[in-house]
């Protein structure tokens, strides 16, 4: 057995590397939550329930960075359903070969792959005059930076993602069921209304939920045009604050120990929640593709 | 003569309909081209060799440039790809090989879910292992942190192009006495080969614009620095930076830097695309 030793070390670094790929993810929650233990401790609840943050007098309530981060994810979803589902609609079930669906389909990839930063920095200079523009006429605060600026670029960036996601779903819907309805003479509309959607229906919701998730990790494109202002507000036109882009902006000035135990309490809890919106939007999928 | 006027009522609601989903599908182009007639308005004008070629100097001096962010970015992409790029195919190996086990079905899950978890918290918990303990910001916390992102790409990319070899290749290479893992990496993963590179090269793609994960590791440097334990500047720390700073000197070398950097990206992604289309 000349190769014995070769095997055994072949077996060992693959068995190694699974098990080191589950550790991290584990040591992520473990890192977190000792680091948030002196906050978890010291304030308890009420940590998510105060509305005021203010660390130089070691006040720390994180409830309108709860409201931005949902607020700013709930809006961007509302705002790119329409536009993700017809492009998935287009490229899953009206056009499914030929120049134009390759220029669409390029056109989502190459969407996708802009980095975050570079959403930001456009959002600043192109989307945040508009905002600005559109507030004066409706007699709102002219700020510009603000929650709309941030949902609006966030639906633009989790476009794709749905797109991508629920246009594979939708090309999965056997051709069967969709050639049955149009030979009892249903319309395209009648074929999307009782058939691709009754079918795809949990699988297009994953695909929004991990959309979502998406969303409410968002920083850098965030933190440039919301505008950082650690307080709720009730105008969409005004500058407001979520998880990602309050820990981007203040981790690297948190000079106190609570000060950085309470960001990371923050961090704990939106990986806790994103990673929970994940493995929900998966476990839809899965037994969506196991049931069709 | 009412069943006409039904059919012609479903049909008009049938073309508004469609109309509708090519108008909003349409509106995809809207952004896209915004976003990229803007760039490249205002960053060709700032694209020169000086910029390639010099280091960031102070506001209103001449021949600023974006040496060190361009060196800095390719470094940390050297040391990310060269922790994931192993680590990676290990475990998309595990994950083709133990298709069985329960563990794969965890390291899988696992995967999927460190590919959702924000950038801005891998920056964080990288952080805490690697420059609290080395007490100094730094290239290799960053670069650590960029695997962390590479990694999940890498696995479950090489896992899904090693399915789609037959298992009689691997079966015959057996047959013929091969040990296990020459069959394994001489012939299964060879016959993916192409999948597998495009794979990484998807991830580099996707690493290459990250800013969160590198603010509180890599952090910048206003030096070229080749110093793998010292802070180091890449492109989107660089654009981060100057896009949010009031001069307009350095907004304008910041569109000069997302240029570069969109262009470095799209090339990465369009040209693994027109790779496997050949393939094809």
């Amino acid at each position: 057995m000349p190769h014995l030793k070769q095997e055994k070390l072949f077996a060992f670094l693959i068995k190694g590397s699974a098990y080191l790929g589950i550790l991290i993810l584990c040591l992520f929650f473990v890192t977190l939550f000792y680091q948030s233990w002196l906050s978890l401790t010291s304030m308890g609840f009420s940590f998510f329930t105060r509305g005021v943050w203010d660390p130089l007098n070691q006040h720390f309530g994180s409830l309108p960075f709860l409201y931005g981060t949902l607020l700013t994810s709930l809006l961007s979803i509302f705002l790119s359903l329409p536009v993700a589902l017809a492009v998935a609609l287009f490229l899953g079930y009206f056009v499914k070969t030929g120049f134009i669906r390759f220029l669409f389909s390029t056109m989502i990839e190459l969407l996708a792959g802009i980095p975050s930063v570079i959403y930001g920095f456009w959002a600043l200079f192109v989307l945040v005059p508009l905002v600005r523009q559109l507030a004066f006429f409706l007699d709102a605060p002219p700020f510009g930076v603000s929650l709309l600026s941030a949902s609006l670029v966030l639906a633009i960036m989790i476009i794709p993602y749905a797109a991508s996601f629920s246009r594979e779903v939708i090309s999965l819907v056997p051709a069967e069921l969709k050639e049955a309805a149009i030979s009892l003479g249903a319309t395209r509309f009648e074929v999307v209304r009782y058939v691709i959607f009754p079918y795809a229906k949990s699988g297009i919701l994953s695909g929004i939920l991990l959309s979502f998730s998406r969303a409410l990790g968002e920083t850098m494109a965030v933190t440039m045009v919301i505008g950082n202002a650690n307080r709720i507000v009730f105008s969409l036109f005004e500058p407001g604050n979520t998880i990602a882009s309050l820990i981007a902006n203040e981790f690297a000035e948190a000079t106190s120990d609570m000060y950085i135990s309470a960001l990371m309490q923050l961090g704990f809890l939106l990986l806790f929640v994103t990673v929970g919106v994940n493995f929900l939007g998966l476990l839809l999928i899965k037994k969506w593709k196991v049931k069709s | 003569m009412k069943a006409g006027s039904e059919v012609s009522v479903r049909k008009a609601f049938d073309l508004c309909f469609v109309g509708l989903v090519y108008l909003f599908s349409s509106l995809i182009f809207l952004p896209l081209i915004a976003i990229f007639v803007y760039m490249v308005m205002k960053g060709l004008p700032a694209l020169s060799f000086d910029l390639l070629t010099h280091l960031p100097r102070p506001v209103g001096s001449e021949y600023s440039g974006i040496s060190n962010a361009i060196v800095g970015s390719l470094i940390l992409i050297a040391i990310a790809s060269l922790i994931a790029v192993p680590l990676g195919i290990l475990i998309g190996i595990h994950l083709y090989e133990y298709k069985q086990a329960r563990m794969t079905d965890i390291l899988r899950l696992c995967m999927d879910v460190l590919q959702g978890v924000p950038s801005i918290i891998v920056g964080i918990v990288v952080y805490v292992w690697v420059v609290l303990p080395l007490n100094s910001f730094s290239a290799l916390s960053g670069g650590i942190a960029l695997a962390l992102m590479m990694l999940p790409v890498i696995a479950r990319s090489t896992e899904e192009t090693m399915n789609l070899i037959l298992p009689t290749y691997k079966e015959a290479a057996l047959a013929l006495g091969v040990p296990y893992y020459t069959a394994v990496f001489k012939v299964v993963l060879r016959s993916a080969g192409s999948g597998v590179l495009t794979g990484i090269v998807l991830s580099v793609a996707r690493i290459a614009g990250e800013t969160a994960p590198l603010l509180f590791t890599a952090f910048g440097n206003q030096f070229m620095s080749y110093n793998v334990f010292k802070p180091i500047l890449a492109l989107p720390l660089l654009i981060f930076n100057y896009a949010t700073s009031p001069y307009e000197e350095w907004q304008a070398i910041a569109w000069g830097a997302a240029l570069l950097l969109i262009l470095f990206i799209f090339m990465l992604s369009i040209g693994v695309k027109l790779l496997s289309y050949e393939k094809k």
